[in-house]
């Protein structure tokens, strides 16, 4: 029974290493991936609140769509559809055959695509949030509007955004997972090969829960300090 | 750079899926619904015993992919044949469909519940106390008053819910069921024309998931008739 866990050791023939690699990779991915959404959340929550139709139309189509196809098909569009203007665009230079997307960069900007989608959820809610005040104040003041975003929205945005980011945060971790169908060795696909060579699926996809859900609860810790630290000196 | 030729011509192809994708989501609701209520309202009685192993399973389950779910028990607990064999369970565990069905049963239930459990703490302290006042047994005021609150009040979180539901059933293609998705992705492989699969499979979902919240917005005003319009 407990020579089982042998395999998941650090050592020679165990597979811990590889899977604290992986899961490394899949953090990497994660954070990266999150990064990103944040331009992309920031662009589509501006879109959003823009008072210019256009913006609106497209800020407003891409959280539709993307927070309401299954992530597997918008994994799906960005590798094979990338790699497709890729093969083509290679065909040009004279590349023959088929050129596949690198996997990590594929995932990045996949997750940051989807996350964006629903970090622009979260920026719009938080800037509603913001009393209204708070800009009459900083007009008030002759500050600039660049000035008044950066010093008197921002941080009182990122205050009433911090939970929701927290739960987007969440949903990007378990997200990543699904970029092993790409073939990017993060924890999922390690798991998976540990799983068919050991022929211990069940002890590995243990472990693998495992360490998804420690890296939920640590980096869960992490956005709770952040939101302590956002609201010092807030009075409820 | 979009046929829509052969956009249209997919459409029924991507279309035989959507049966199953509904049963898989209908059935993972449902029962996922039946199952949240039970861990929602056993988490309301004191004991320790009860709550502490509800409260591990909705942390796992909240805190883990759903890939990772559905691997574990589509491969994960086959390997224990002789046991489930044993038991009678085998034919269940063998199939991709009952596993996927219980994945997404379980996933929705730890969610689920949590929405509930939300909801049943929210109604007002006020209204049970009345309830307790009129002589209703704990049970007649859990069916009359506290519930029907509650689960009004948990509609809207609950609608989100469904929609990650029907968004999840998307995973049941990986170990090989051909709903939408499924067929999705054989497509991609076959034809490498991504866009346009994405668009009708795409169109497929959205459809669903509007249809999905405008029946829910119609049964929430509908629960909410009772109410003085503003």
């Amino acid at each position: 029974m407990f020579d089982k866990f042998n395999l998941l050791g650090l050592g020679t023939g165990g597979w811990g290493a590889a899977l604290l690699e992986a899961a490394a990779i899949t953090l990497l991915l994660s954070a990266a991936g999150f990064a990103l959404g944040i331009v992309f959340g920031g662009m589509a929550a501006a879109g959003r609140l823009s008072t210019m139709r256009f913006p609106r139309g497209i800020a407003s189509a891409y959280g539709i769509v993307f927070r309401g196809v299954p992530d597997l098909l918008t994994i799906y569009l960005f590798y094979y559809g990338g790699s497709v203007a890729l093969t083509a665009f290679g065909r040009l230079f004279g590349a023959k055959g088929f050129t596949g997307l690198p996997a990590l960069a594929t995932g990045i900007v996949t997750i940051g695509f989807i996350s964006g989608a629903y970090q622009a959820e979260v920026y719009r809610g938080a800037y509603l949030a913001v009393e209204r005040g708070q800009f009459d104040a900083a007009k008030a003041l002759a500050l600039t509007r660049i000035q008044m975003l950066r010093l008197v929205i921002l941080p009182q945005l990122l205050r009433h955004a911090i939970p929701g980011l927290g739960n987007v945060w969440q949903l990007v971790l378990k997200d990543s997972a699904l970029i092993s169908v790409i073939g990017l060795v993060e924890l999922m696909r390690q798991s998976q090969i540990g799983a068919g060579s050991t022929r211990e699926p069940f002890l590995f996809y243990c472990a693998a829960a495992a360490l998804y859900f420690a890296i939920a609860g640590l980096t869960g810790l992490i956005f709770g300090r952040a939101e302590v630290n956002a609201s010092r000196g807030v009075i409820h | 750079m979009i046929d829509p030729g052969f956009l249209f011509e997919i459409i029924p192809t991507l279309l035989s899926g959507l049966p199953l994708t509904l049963e898989l989501a209908g059935s993972s609701v449902l029962l996922g619904f039946v199952l949240a209520l039970l861990l929602a309202l056993a988490q309301q009685g004191k004991w320790p015993v009860v709550v502490w192993p509800i409260r591990t399973f909705v942390a796992i389950f909240r805190g883990t992919p759903l890939l990772v779910q559905i691997f574990l028990i589509y491969y994960g607990l086959g390997q224990f044949r002789p046991t489930l064999q044993s038991v009678g369970l085998w034919s269940l565990f063998r199939e991709p469909y009952w596993c996927a069905i219980l994945a997404l049963t379980l996933n929705t239930a730890a969610y689920g519940s949590e929405i509930l459990r939300g909801a049943i703490r929210n109604v007002p302290r006020g209204l049970s106390e009345a309830a307790s006042a009129l002589g209703l047994s704990r049970m007649l005021a859990l069916r009359l008053v506290i519930l029907p609150l509650a689960l009004r009040q948990a509609l809207p979180a609950y609608s989100n819910e469904i929609i990650l539901m029907v968004k999840g059933t998307s995973l049941a293609s990986i170990i090989t069921l051909t709903e939408v998705t499924g067929i999705a992705q054989e497509l991609i492989s076959q034809t490498y024309r991504a866009m346009e699969v994405f668009i009708a499979a795409g169109a497929i979902y959205l459809a669903l998931n509007f249809l999905i919240v405008w029946a829910l917005s119609l049964l929430e005003a509908r629960l909410s008739h009772y109410r003085v319009r503003a």
